[in-house]
Protein backbone atom coordinates (compact mmCIF):
# COMPACT_ATOMS: atom_id res chain seq x y z
CA UNK A 1 0.00 0.00 0.00
CA UNK A 2 1.48 3.31 -1.12
CA UNK A 3 1.45 6.12 1.44
CA UNK A 4 -0.75 8.95 0.26
CA UNK A 5 -0.39 12.17 2.27
CA UNK A 6 -3.52 13.79 0.88
CA UNK A 7 -5.73 10.83 1.77
CA UNK A 8 -4.21 10.66 5.24
CA UNK A 9 -4.99 14.32 5.69
CA UNK A 10 -8.59 13.85 4.57
CA UNK A 11 -9.07 10.84 6.82
CA UNK A 12 -7.52 12.75 9.70
CA UNK A 13 -9.89 15.65 9.10
CA UNK A 14 -12.83 13.25 9.03
CA UNK A 15 -11.82 11.63 12.31
CA UNK A 16 -11.20 15.01 13.95
CA UNK A 17 -14.56 16.27 12.72
CA UNK A 18 -16.35 13.18 14.00
CA UNK A 19 -14.67 13.35 17.38
CA UNK A 20 -15.46 17.06 17.58
CA UNK A 21 -19.16 16.42 17.03
CA UNK A 22 -19.13 13.68 19.66
CA UNK A 23 -17.36 16.00 22.10
CA UNK A 24 -19.86 18.75 21.32
CA UNK A 25 -22.76 16.38 21.90
CA UNK A 26 -21.29 15.10 25.16
CA UNK A 27 -20.21 18.40 26.66
CA UNK A 28 -22.58 21.02 25.31
CA UNK A 29 -25.74 19.07 24.56
CA UNK A 30 -25.25 16.23 27.04
CA UNK A 31 -24.22 18.66 29.75
CA UNK A 32 -21.42 16.72 31.45
CA UNK A 33 -19.58 20.01 31.87
CA UNK A 34 -21.85 20.98 34.74
CA UNK A 35 -20.60 18.08 36.83
CA UNK A 36 -17.05 19.36 36.81
CA UNK A 37 -17.74 23.08 36.77
CA UNK A 38 -17.28 24.79 40.09
CA UNK A 39 -20.44 26.84 40.39
CA UNK A 40 -22.07 28.16 43.53
CA UNK A 41 -23.79 25.30 45.36
CA UNK A 42 -26.92 26.09 47.36
CA UNK A 43 -29.36 23.88 49.21
CA UNK A 44 -33.09 24.25 49.54
CA UNK A 45 -35.50 22.01 51.42
CA UNK A 46 -39.06 21.64 50.19
CA UNK A 47 -42.12 19.88 51.62
CA UNK A 48 -43.25 18.93 48.14
CA UNK A 49 -41.29 19.12 44.90
CA UNK A 50 -43.95 17.83 42.51
CA UNK A 51 -42.30 16.71 39.29
CA UNK A 52 -38.94 18.46 39.75
CA UNK A 53 -36.08 16.45 38.32
CA UNK A 54 -32.29 16.66 38.41
CA UNK A 55 -30.94 18.96 35.64
CA UNK A 56 -34.06 21.12 35.79
CA UNK A 57 -33.21 24.80 35.33
CA UNK A 58 -32.77 27.28 38.15
CA UNK A 59 -33.93 30.77 37.23
CA UNK A 60 -33.85 34.28 38.65
CA UNK A 61 -36.55 36.50 37.15
CA UNK A 62 -37.00 33.91 34.41
CA UNK A 63 -33.34 33.92 33.39
CA UNK A 64 -31.67 30.53 33.70
CA UNK A 65 -28.70 30.79 36.03
CA UNK A 66 -28.01 27.15 36.87
CA UNK A 67 -29.56 23.77 37.34
CA UNK A 68 -30.71 21.24 39.92
CA UNK A 69 -27.82 18.93 40.68
CA UNK A 70 -29.50 16.34 42.89
CA UNK A 71 -32.60 15.67 44.95
CA UNK A 72 -32.53 13.66 48.16
CA UNK A 73 -34.87 12.84 50.98
CA UNK A 74 -33.64 14.24 54.32
CA UNK A 75 -34.13 12.86 57.85
CA UNK A 76 -37.38 14.77 58.31
CA UNK A 77 -38.76 13.20 55.10
CA UNK A 78 -38.53 16.42 53.17
CA UNK A 79 -36.93 16.91 49.78
CA UNK A 80 -33.44 18.41 49.98
CA UNK A 81 -32.56 19.90 46.59
CA UNK A 82 -28.99 20.76 45.64
CA UNK A 83 -28.80 23.71 43.27
CA UNK A 84 -25.80 24.72 41.21
CA UNK A 85 -25.83 28.30 39.98
CA UNK A 86 -23.37 30.57 38.19
CA UNK A 87 -20.40 31.51 40.30
CA UNK A 88 -20.75 35.28 39.97
CA UNK A 89 -24.38 35.36 41.09
CA UNK A 90 -24.88 37.72 44.04
CA UNK A 91 -27.96 36.55 45.93
CA UNK A 92 -28.98 38.15 49.23
CA UNK A 93 -29.09 35.75 52.17
CA UNK A 94 -32.83 36.16 52.61
CA UNK A 95 -33.62 35.06 49.04
CA UNK A 96 -36.31 32.43 48.63
CA UNK A 97 -36.69 29.44 46.34
CA UNK A 98 -39.94 28.25 44.82
CA UNK A 99 -40.89 25.47 42.43
CA UNK A 100 -42.78 26.80 39.43
CA UNK A 101 -44.03 25.39 36.18
CA UNK A 102 -43.21 26.71 32.73
CA UNK A 103 -46.66 27.36 31.35
CA UNK A 104 -49.59 25.19 32.32
CA UNK A 105 -48.16 21.82 31.29
CA UNK A 106 -44.47 22.65 31.05
CA UNK A 107 -41.54 21.28 33.02
CA UNK A 108 -40.94 22.36 36.58
CA UNK A 109 -38.03 24.56 37.55
CA UNK A 110 -36.69 26.30 40.63
CA UNK A 111 -37.33 30.04 40.72
CA UNK A 112 -35.11 32.09 43.04
CA UNK A 113 -36.58 35.31 44.42
CA UNK A 114 -33.84 37.73 45.54
CA UNK A 115 -34.36 39.18 49.02
CA UNK A 116 -33.31 42.57 50.35
CA UNK A 117 -30.49 41.75 52.76
CA UNK A 118 -26.97 43.16 52.31
CA UNK A 119 -25.36 39.84 53.26
CA UNK A 120 -24.87 37.55 50.28
CA UNK A 121 -25.33 33.80 50.06
CA UNK A 122 -22.07 31.90 49.89
CA UNK A 123 -21.13 28.46 48.65
CA UNK A 124 -22.89 25.55 50.40
CA UNK A 125 -25.48 27.67 52.22
CA UNK A 126 -29.09 26.79 52.73
CA UNK A 127 -31.94 28.88 51.34
CA UNK A 128 -34.16 29.58 54.36
CA UNK A 129 -37.42 30.40 52.65
CA UNK A 130 -38.90 27.90 50.27
CA UNK A 131 -42.20 27.54 48.52
CA UNK A 132 -43.34 24.05 47.57
CA UNK A 133 -44.64 22.97 44.23
CA UNK A 134 -48.28 23.66 43.56
CA UNK A 135 -50.09 20.41 43.05
CA UNK A 136 -53.14 20.82 40.84
CA UNK A 137 -54.64 17.60 42.20
CA UNK A 138 -54.33 18.92 45.76
CA UNK A 139 -55.85 22.25 44.76
CA UNK A 140 -58.82 20.52 43.17
CA UNK A 141 -59.12 18.24 46.19
CA UNK A 142 -59.18 21.22 48.54
CA UNK A 143 -61.75 22.99 46.37
CA UNK A 144 -63.98 19.94 46.29
CA UNK A 145 -63.60 19.49 50.05
CA UNK A 146 -64.29 23.14 50.88
CA UNK A 147 -67.37 23.37 48.72
CA UNK A 148 -68.95 20.51 50.63
CA UNK A 149 -69.21 18.07 47.77
CA UNK A 150 -68.45 14.57 48.99
CA UNK A 151 -67.13 12.35 46.25
CA UNK A 152 -68.19 9.18 48.09
CA UNK A 153 -71.89 9.85 48.59
CA UNK A 154 -73.91 11.50 45.87
CA UNK B 1 -44.67 -17.07 -3.79
CA UNK B 2 -41.10 -16.63 -4.87
CA UNK B 3 -40.59 -13.88 -2.36
CA UNK B 4 -41.84 -16.08 0.47
CA UNK B 5 -39.59 -18.95 -0.58
CA UNK B 6 -36.74 -16.51 -0.88
CA UNK B 7 -37.37 -15.17 2.61
CA UNK B 8 -37.53 -18.69 4.02
CA UNK B 9 -34.33 -19.63 2.26
CA UNK B 10 -32.59 -16.53 3.60
CA UNK B 11 -33.78 -17.21 7.13
CA UNK B 12 -32.61 -20.82 7.07
CA UNK B 13 -29.25 -19.95 5.55
CA UNK B 14 -28.87 -17.14 8.09
CA UNK B 15 -29.22 -19.62 10.93
CA UNK B 16 -26.94 -22.10 9.20
CA UNK B 17 -24.32 -19.40 8.75
CA UNK B 18 -24.40 -18.24 12.37
CA UNK B 19 -21.84 -20.79 13.46
CA UNK B 20 -19.48 -19.89 10.65
CA UNK B 21 -19.98 -16.19 11.37
CA UNK B 22 -18.89 -16.78 14.95
CA UNK B 23 -15.72 -18.50 13.78
CA UNK B 24 -15.15 -15.70 11.29
CA UNK B 25 -15.52 -13.04 14.00
CA UNK B 26 -13.10 -14.99 16.16
CA UNK B 27 -10.61 -14.95 13.32
CA UNK B 28 -10.99 -11.18 12.85
CA UNK B 29 -10.57 -10.71 16.59
CA UNK B 30 -7.43 -12.85 16.64
CA UNK B 31 -5.86 -10.96 13.72
CA UNK B 32 -6.78 -7.66 15.39
CA UNK B 33 -4.88 -8.35 18.59
CA UNK B 34 -1.87 -9.94 16.85
CA UNK B 35 0.60 -8.05 14.65
CA UNK B 36 0.93 -7.03 11.84
CA UNK B 37 -1.41 -4.11 12.52
CA UNK B 38 -1.84 -2.99 8.88
CA UNK B 39 -2.59 0.54 10.04
CA UNK B 40 -2.09 2.04 6.59
CA UNK B 41 -4.70 -0.25 5.08
CA UNK B 42 -7.03 0.67 7.94
CA UNK B 43 -6.64 4.36 7.08
CA UNK B 44 -7.37 3.64 3.42
CA UNK B 45 -10.54 1.77 4.40
CA UNK B 46 -11.54 4.54 6.78
CA UNK B 47 -11.37 6.84 3.79
CA UNK B 48 -13.67 4.57 1.77
CA UNK B 49 -16.16 4.00 4.57
CA UNK B 50 -16.09 7.26 6.45
CA UNK B 51 -15.02 10.09 4.20
CA UNK B 52 -16.93 8.92 1.15
CA UNK B 53 -20.11 8.43 3.21
CA UNK B 54 -19.78 11.91 4.67
CA UNK B 55 -21.83 13.73 2.03
CA UNK B 56 -24.82 11.39 2.11
CA UNK B 57 -24.83 11.18 5.91
CA UNK B 58 -24.67 14.95 6.40
CA UNK B 59 -27.28 15.66 3.74
CA UNK B 60 -29.66 13.01 5.10
CA UNK B 61 -29.07 14.30 8.60
CA UNK B 62 -30.04 17.84 7.70
CA UNK B 63 -33.10 16.62 5.80
CA UNK B 64 -34.28 14.34 8.59
CA UNK B 65 -33.81 17.13 11.12
CA UNK B 66 -35.78 19.52 8.94
CA UNK B 67 -38.64 17.05 8.56
CA UNK B 68 -38.68 16.35 12.30
CA UNK B 69 -38.77 20.08 12.96
CA UNK B 70 -41.71 20.53 10.63
CA UNK B 71 -43.65 17.51 11.89
CA UNK B 72 -42.93 18.28 15.52
CA UNK B 73 -43.95 21.89 15.08
CA UNK B 74 -47.30 21.03 13.48
CA UNK B 75 -48.17 18.62 16.29
CA UNK B 76 -46.78 20.67 19.17
CA UNK B 77 -48.36 23.95 18.07
CA UNK B 78 -51.78 22.34 18.57
CA UNK B 79 -51.01 22.27 22.29
CA UNK B 80 -49.15 25.54 22.28
CA UNK B 81 -45.99 23.69 23.20
CA UNK B 82 -43.64 24.86 20.44
CA UNK B 83 -41.06 25.46 23.13
CA UNK B 84 -40.53 21.71 23.37
CA UNK B 85 -39.61 21.41 19.69
CA UNK B 86 -35.94 21.08 20.53
CA UNK B 87 -36.66 18.25 22.94
CA UNK B 88 -38.76 16.38 20.37
CA UNK B 89 -36.18 16.74 17.61
CA UNK B 90 -33.19 16.12 19.86
CA UNK B 91 -34.50 13.12 21.78
CA UNK B 92 -35.95 11.25 18.83
CA UNK B 93 -32.73 11.85 16.92
CA UNK B 94 -30.21 10.94 19.55
CA UNK B 95 -32.00 7.95 20.96
CA UNK B 96 -33.35 6.37 17.81
CA UNK B 97 -33.21 7.94 14.39
CA UNK B 98 -29.58 8.98 14.09
CA UNK B 99 -27.88 5.65 14.89
CA UNK B 100 -30.39 3.60 12.90
CA UNK B 101 -30.53 5.83 9.82
CA UNK B 102 -26.76 6.32 9.77
CA UNK B 103 -26.26 2.58 9.96
CA UNK B 104 -28.79 1.96 7.16
CA UNK B 105 -27.19 4.63 4.97
CA UNK B 106 -23.68 3.34 5.58
CA UNK B 107 -24.83 -0.21 4.85
CA UNK B 108 -26.14 0.93 1.50
CA UNK B 109 -23.29 3.25 0.70
CA UNK B 110 -20.20 1.46 2.05
CA UNK B 111 -21.26 -1.99 3.25
CA UNK B 112 -22.45 -3.06 -0.19
CA UNK B 113 -19.25 -1.80 -1.83
CA UNK B 114 -17.20 -3.62 0.77
CA UNK B 115 -18.98 -6.92 0.14
CA UNK B 116 -18.75 -6.50 -3.65
CA UNK B 117 -15.03 -5.77 -3.46
CA UNK B 118 -14.24 -8.84 -1.39
CA UNK B 119 -16.60 -11.00 -3.45
CA UNK B 120 -14.91 -9.99 -6.70
CA UNK B 121 -11.56 -10.73 -5.08
CA UNK B 122 -12.91 -14.20 -4.36
CA UNK B 123 -14.12 -14.52 -7.97
CA UNK B 124 -10.82 -13.46 -9.48
CA UNK B 125 -8.92 -15.71 -7.02
CA UNK B 126 -7.03 -12.83 -5.51
CA UNK B 127 -7.63 -14.16 -2.01
CA UNK B 128 -6.15 -17.50 -3.09
CA UNK B 129 -3.21 -15.55 -4.47
CA UNK B 130 -2.72 -13.95 -1.08
CA UNK B 131 -2.87 -17.34 0.61
CA UNK B 132 -0.23 -18.64 -1.80
CA UNK B 133 2.06 -15.84 -0.69
CA UNK B 134 1.22 -16.94 2.86
CA UNK B 135 -0.60 -13.68 3.57
CA UNK B 136 -3.72 -14.29 5.62
CA UNK B 137 -6.61 -12.73 3.64
CA UNK B 138 -8.61 -12.19 6.84
CA UNK B 139 -5.73 -10.22 8.25
CA UNK B 140 -4.91 -8.33 5.06
CA UNK B 141 -8.32 -7.68 3.49
CA UNK B 142 -11.11 -8.35 5.99
CA UNK B 143 -9.75 -6.94 9.25
CA UNK B 144 -9.03 -3.37 8.06
CA UNK B 145 -12.46 -3.14 6.45
CA UNK B 146 -14.38 -4.44 9.47
CA UNK B 147 -12.44 -2.22 11.87
CA UNK B 148 -12.91 0.83 9.65
CA UNK B 149 -16.66 0.21 9.68
CA UNK B 150 -16.62 -0.13 13.47
CA UNK B 151 -14.71 3.14 13.93
CA UNK B 152 -16.45 5.19 11.26
CA UNK B 153 -19.98 4.49 12.48
CA UNK B 154 -19.94 6.46 15.76
CA UNK B 155 -18.21 9.38 14.05
CA UNK B 156 -20.76 9.48 11.25
CA UNK B 157 -23.50 9.14 13.82
CA UNK B 158 -22.23 12.21 15.65
CA UNK B 159 -22.12 14.17 12.40
CA UNK B 160 -25.63 13.03 11.55
CA UNK B 161 -26.96 14.27 14.89
CA UNK B 162 -25.27 17.65 14.63
CA UNK B 163 -26.48 18.20 11.07
CA UNK B 164 -29.99 17.08 11.98
CA UNK B 165 -30.13 19.43 14.97
CA UNK B 166 -29.02 22.16 12.58
CA UNK B 167 -31.72 21.16 10.06
CA UNK B 168 -34.33 21.23 12.81
CA UNK B 169 -33.05 24.64 13.86
CA UNK B 170 -33.31 25.98 10.30
CA UNK B 171 -36.92 24.88 9.91
CA UNK B 172 -38.11 25.48 13.46
CA UNK B 173 -36.39 28.78 14.14
CA UNK B 174 -35.74 30.42 10.80
CA UNK B 175 -38.84 29.25 8.98
CA UNK B 176 -41.53 28.72 11.60
CA UNK B 177 -40.47 31.31 14.12
CA UNK B 178 -39.74 29.31 17.27
CA UNK B 179 -37.37 31.28 19.48
CA UNK B 180 -33.78 30.22 18.79
CA UNK B 181 -32.69 30.24 22.42
CA UNK B 182 -35.74 28.20 23.42
CA UNK B 183 -34.93 25.59 20.78
CA UNK B 184 -31.30 25.25 21.80
CA UNK B 185 -31.97 25.18 25.54
CA UNK B 186 -34.76 22.66 25.00
CA UNK B 187 -32.30 20.42 23.15
CA UNK B 188 -29.64 20.82 25.82
CA UNK B 189 -32.02 20.25 28.70
CA UNK B 190 -33.74 17.17 27.36
CA UNK B 191 -30.61 15.29 26.36
CA UNK B 192 -28.29 14.04 29.05
CA UNK B 193 -24.97 12.32 28.79
CA UNK B 194 -25.47 9.03 30.63
CA UNK B 195 -28.74 7.96 29.06
CA UNK B 196 -28.84 9.53 25.65
CA UNK B 197 -25.33 10.25 24.39
CA UNK B 198 -23.81 7.04 25.73
CA UNK B 199 -26.85 5.19 24.38
CA UNK B 200 -26.43 6.56 20.89
CA UNK B 201 -22.71 5.72 20.99
CA UNK B 202 -23.45 2.18 22.15
CA UNK B 203 -25.96 1.73 19.36
CA UNK B 204 -23.70 3.05 16.63
CA UNK B 205 -20.73 0.97 17.81
CA UNK B 206 -22.85 -2.19 17.82
CA UNK B 207 -24.31 -1.34 14.41
CA UNK B 208 -20.82 -0.62 13.07
CA UNK B 209 -19.55 -4.00 14.24
CA UNK B 210 -22.66 -5.67 12.86
CA UNK B 211 -22.42 -4.12 9.39
CA UNK B 212 -18.68 -4.65 9.26
CA UNK B 213 -19.04 -8.34 10.07
CA UNK B 214 -21.99 -8.93 7.74
CA UNK B 215 -20.42 -7.14 4.77
CA UNK B 216 -17.04 -8.82 5.05
CA UNK B 217 -18.53 -12.23 5.80
CA UNK B 218 -20.93 -12.02 2.85
CA UNK B 219 -18.10 -11.06 0.53
CA UNK B 220 -15.66 -13.59 1.94
CA UNK B 221 -18.04 -16.55 1.65
CA UNK B 222 -19.55 -15.61 -1.73
CA UNK B 223 -19.70 -17.99 -4.69
CA UNK B 224 -16.79 -17.35 -7.08
CA UNK B 225 -19.10 -16.23 -9.91
CA UNK B 226 -20.53 -12.92 -11.09
CA UNK B 227 -23.87 -13.99 -9.63
CA UNK B 228 -22.04 -14.60 -6.36
CA UNK B 229 -20.81 -11.00 -6.33
CA UNK B 230 -24.30 -9.63 -6.80
CA UNK B 231 -25.73 -12.06 -4.23
CA UNK B 232 -23.13 -10.93 -1.71
CA UNK B 233 -23.95 -7.28 -2.33
CA UNK B 234 -27.71 -7.77 -2.08
CA UNK B 235 -27.32 -10.04 0.91
CA UNK B 236 -25.26 -7.46 2.74
CA UNK B 237 -27.86 -4.76 2.31
CA UNK B 238 -30.81 -7.00 3.18
CA UNK B 239 -29.26 -8.86 6.12
CA UNK B 240 -27.53 -5.73 7.31
CA UNK B 241 -30.66 -3.58 7.32
CA UNK B 242 -32.83 -6.23 8.95
CA UNK B 243 -30.31 -7.00 11.67
CA UNK B 244 -29.78 -3.29 12.37
CA UNK B 245 -33.51 -2.89 13.00
CA UNK B 246 -33.68 -6.10 15.06
CA UNK B 247 -30.67 -5.17 17.17
CA UNK B 248 -32.06 -1.70 17.62
CA UNK B 249 -35.11 -3.18 19.28
CA UNK B 250 -33.01 -5.53 21.40
CA UNK B 251 -30.68 -2.76 22.58
CA UNK B 252 -33.61 -0.49 23.39
CA UNK B 253 -35.36 -3.27 25.28
CA UNK B 254 -32.23 -4.25 27.22
CA UNK B 255 -30.78 -0.86 28.11
CA UNK B 256 -33.70 1.44 27.53
CA UNK B 257 -31.88 3.87 25.27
Amino acid sequence: MQPSPLRDLIVGTFVALGLATLAYLSIQVGGISYAGRGGLVLYATFDEIGGLKPRAPVAVAGVTVGQVRSIELDDLLRARVTLEVDEGLELPIDSSAGIRTQGLLGDQFVALEPGGDDVLLTNGEELEFTESALSIERLIGRFVHDSGIDAGTE
Amino acid sequence: MNAIRDLGFRTVSLVAHLGRVTAFVGEIGRSTVAPPWRFRRFVAELYDVGVLSLAIVCLSGATVGAVLGLQGYVTLSRFGAEGSLGAVVGLSLVRELAPVLTALLVTGRAGSAMAAEIASMVTTEQLDGLRMMSVDPVDFVVKPKALAMLCAMPLLNGLFIVFALFGGYLVGVELLGVDGGTYVSSVEQSINFEDDILGTLLKSVIFGALVGIIATYRGYTSEPTSAGVSAATTGTVVTGSVSILLFDYVITALWGV
